[in-house]
């Protein structure tokens, strides 16, 4: 139809390498303000469409850009990622800039202080654009359960981008940012990169720090990045990464160059396919994808065999009983008494709590929040949350054992390409379904990168999703890189 | 377990978690919860006798690692002034709430 086929890729842009950009000013071919400027047009012309940003932090950008370009004049040595414009996704703080978690309950909040994934980009000469759009509290699969409005995918505007972490994929996508913040509790980095055909990063849970994390689900959050290329997401996770003394469950684990890492040839690399991701359920269009890809990598001199993964059904409900819980706990803090959004006019305290929050949180919200409370209280707990956390046992010893007999496994990333505005948000369950191919790295504490793999024939990425074993990012970034050489 | 969620339990529920359902909420979200939890019911298929539970994913062992503790040292926290240009309400000390207690 004409008028589909307008948006379609008008709004795909892919954003240059870090290391084009990196060269032209340390030249000082290029300033990091006229970047940063430059940036900022484009996002006053596309953002009304898509969405995507809902905040932004231009005093901060163009004083950390000033502060590059005025070490790149003087011939200073510049950090990593000097000058290189980046977005935040709404749930990580930035002190002082909006912190909206995606909710109407913390409207008007603005933190004081940062968190030490946005810190360390900082300090790594990064200039932080503004806070991304998402789902509220990351809950959420298609950024349609923002309280700002959805985003709007930029490959068709009439679709998703996937969620929670939408504004981080698409703003890559669509060249509003080099690179962005996303995080992942179930899949919501790998998802919405599939979905917008951009590289995305599951770190190991504890390879980056969650302070400063509007905590979701606390033994699941990940922070990682969103990139348009497999080594400058390994170069983003190599500045993010790191033990953090303010987050308890950070691991002291020391951090590689990833990118250095991802640069090794993948000959000889056992590669693991699971079955149980390629039933009833798989796009078939999904499938073919996927399949070019696993094809590549043969190519490439990797060895691919069966491996099994039995419980993989289970994980969906897994998760969603372990995720629910940990999210009833996290959001209780949310009464209206020391920040955000509290209701007028209630007589007593506890109406006080109860008006705020039905006022503030959205329905998703307000349903993970009731399950999550059900699945733990009296009478309840054993035959939910207690069994969640057994099978989730399970499901990581199995994760173990399939590692032992392969470097990476490969599986799409979603059984279905980026589906239309709407299409799915009467159902919650069937929303929930769809992260079948995610919720299992999540429950296992594993790490994984979504890679493009193709589209499907009109034209929607398609996305594979590599795992490696805790701490093994490198090897997930060395095959994604073979896949993504492959320009499928 | 597949019993069913009754307008009593999600009231309770809702109770707990401080959150008030407004009459036309209670129906769709007792609708999604039954539906839900229902499927939730499948993992009863799995025989888990013995399992133990994995709250953290640190207590997988050699696989990942040991949990990390500092020493229990207090440090200087933020700022009060900071911290009360976000209250909603406050006398610049404390985060004013309404009566707690009734008289």
């Amino acid at each position: 139809m004409a008028g589909e086929n307008k948006t379609v890729g008008t709004y795909i842009q892919k954003p240059r390498t870090l290391a084009a950009v990196r060269a032209e000013i340390l030249s000082g071919n290029t300033k990091a303000t006229d970047l940063a400027n430059t940036y900022y047009e484009r996002i006053g012309q596309i953002n009304p469409r898509l969405n995507v940003y809902l905040s932004l932090t231009r005093d901060r950008a163009l004083v950390q850009a000033s502060r590059v370009d005025d070490a790149a004049k003087k011939g200073d040595p510049l950090p990593p990622l000097a000058g290189i414009p980046i977005g935040i996704k709404d749930v990580l703080v930035m002190k002082g800039a909006p912190a909206t978690a995606g909710s109407k309950i913390l409207e008007g909040y603005h933190p004081p202080y940062d968190a030490t994934a946005v810190a360390k980009l900082e300090t790594a000469g990064a200039v932080l654009l503004g806070k991304l759009n998402c789902d509220e509290f990351a809950m959420g699969s298609s950024n349609e359960n923002s309280a700002y409005g959805p985003v709007r995918n930029p490959v068709d505007t009439e679709r998703v981008p996937g969620g929670s972490s939408g504004g981080s994929a698409a703003a890559v996508a669509a060249n509003m940012a080099m690179a962005t913040l996303g995080s992942d509790t179930g899949g919501s980095i790998r998802q919405p990169a599939s979905f917008c055909g951009v590289v995305g990063v599951l770190p190991t849970y504890g390879r980056v720090s969650r302070y400063g994390l509007i905590a979701f689900a606390s033994s699941l959050d990940r922070v990682g990045p969103f990139a348009a290329y497999v080594r400058d997401a390994a170069s983003l996770l190599s500045v993010i990464a790191g033990h953090d003394p303010k987050d308890a469950t950070s691991s002291p684990a020391s951090v590689p160059d990833f990118a250095a890492l991802s640069d090794e040839p993948v000959e000889g690399l056992r590669i693991g396919v699971p079955a149980e991701y390629f039933a009833e359920g798989l796009d078939a269009e999904v499938r073919t994808a996927i399949e070019k890809g696993i094809a590549a990598l043969e190519a490439a001199g990797c060895k691919v065999k069966p491996v099994s993964l039995p419980s993989t059904r289970y994980a969906v409900p897994t998760y969603y009983l372990v995720a629910t819980a940990e999210a009833s706990a996290n959001l209780a803090r949310f009464d209206g008494v020391r920040y955000g959004y509290r209701s007028p006019e209630s007589e007593t305290l506890s109406a006080m709590y109860n008006h705020s929050r039905d006022e503030g949180f959205g329905a998703e919200v307000k349903r993970r929040i009731l399950l999550g409370t059900y699945a733990l209280s009296a009478g309840y707990y054993d035959a939910y949350y207690l069994k969640a956390q057994q099978v989730r046992r399970l499901l990581a010893e199995e994760y173990l054992r399939a590692f032992a007999e392969v470097d990476a496994i490969v599986t799409p990333t979603s059984p279905i390409p980026a589906f239309k505005l709407g299409e799915k948000s009467g159902d919650p369950l069937a929303m929930y379904l769809a992260d079948i191919y995610t919720v299992t790295a999540s429950l296992a504490g594993i790490c994984g990168v979504n890679v493009p793999c193709g589209a499907t024939g009109s034209g929607l990425p398609v996305g594979m999703q590599v795992l490696a074993a805790h701490m093994n990012e490198g090897t997930a970034f060395r095959v994604a890189r073979a896949v993504e050489a492959a320009e499928l | 377990m597949t019993a069913k969620v009754t307008v009593e339990e999600v009231e309770r529920v809702a109770e707990l978690a401080h959150l008030e359902l407004k009459p036309e909420e209670v129906g769709p979200m007792l609708g999604s919860l039954n539906a839900i939890l229902d499927y939730m019911a499948e993992l009863n298929q799995l025989d888990t006798t013995g399992i133990a539970p994995l709250a953290q994913v640190s207590e997988l062992g050699d696989a990942v690692g040991t949990s990390v503790l500092r020493a229990d040292q207090g440090q200087p926290s933020l700022d009060r002034a900071t911290v009360m240009h976000e209250a909603p309400e406050t006398d610049q000390v404390f985060f004013k709430v309404p009566k707690v207690i009734e008289r």
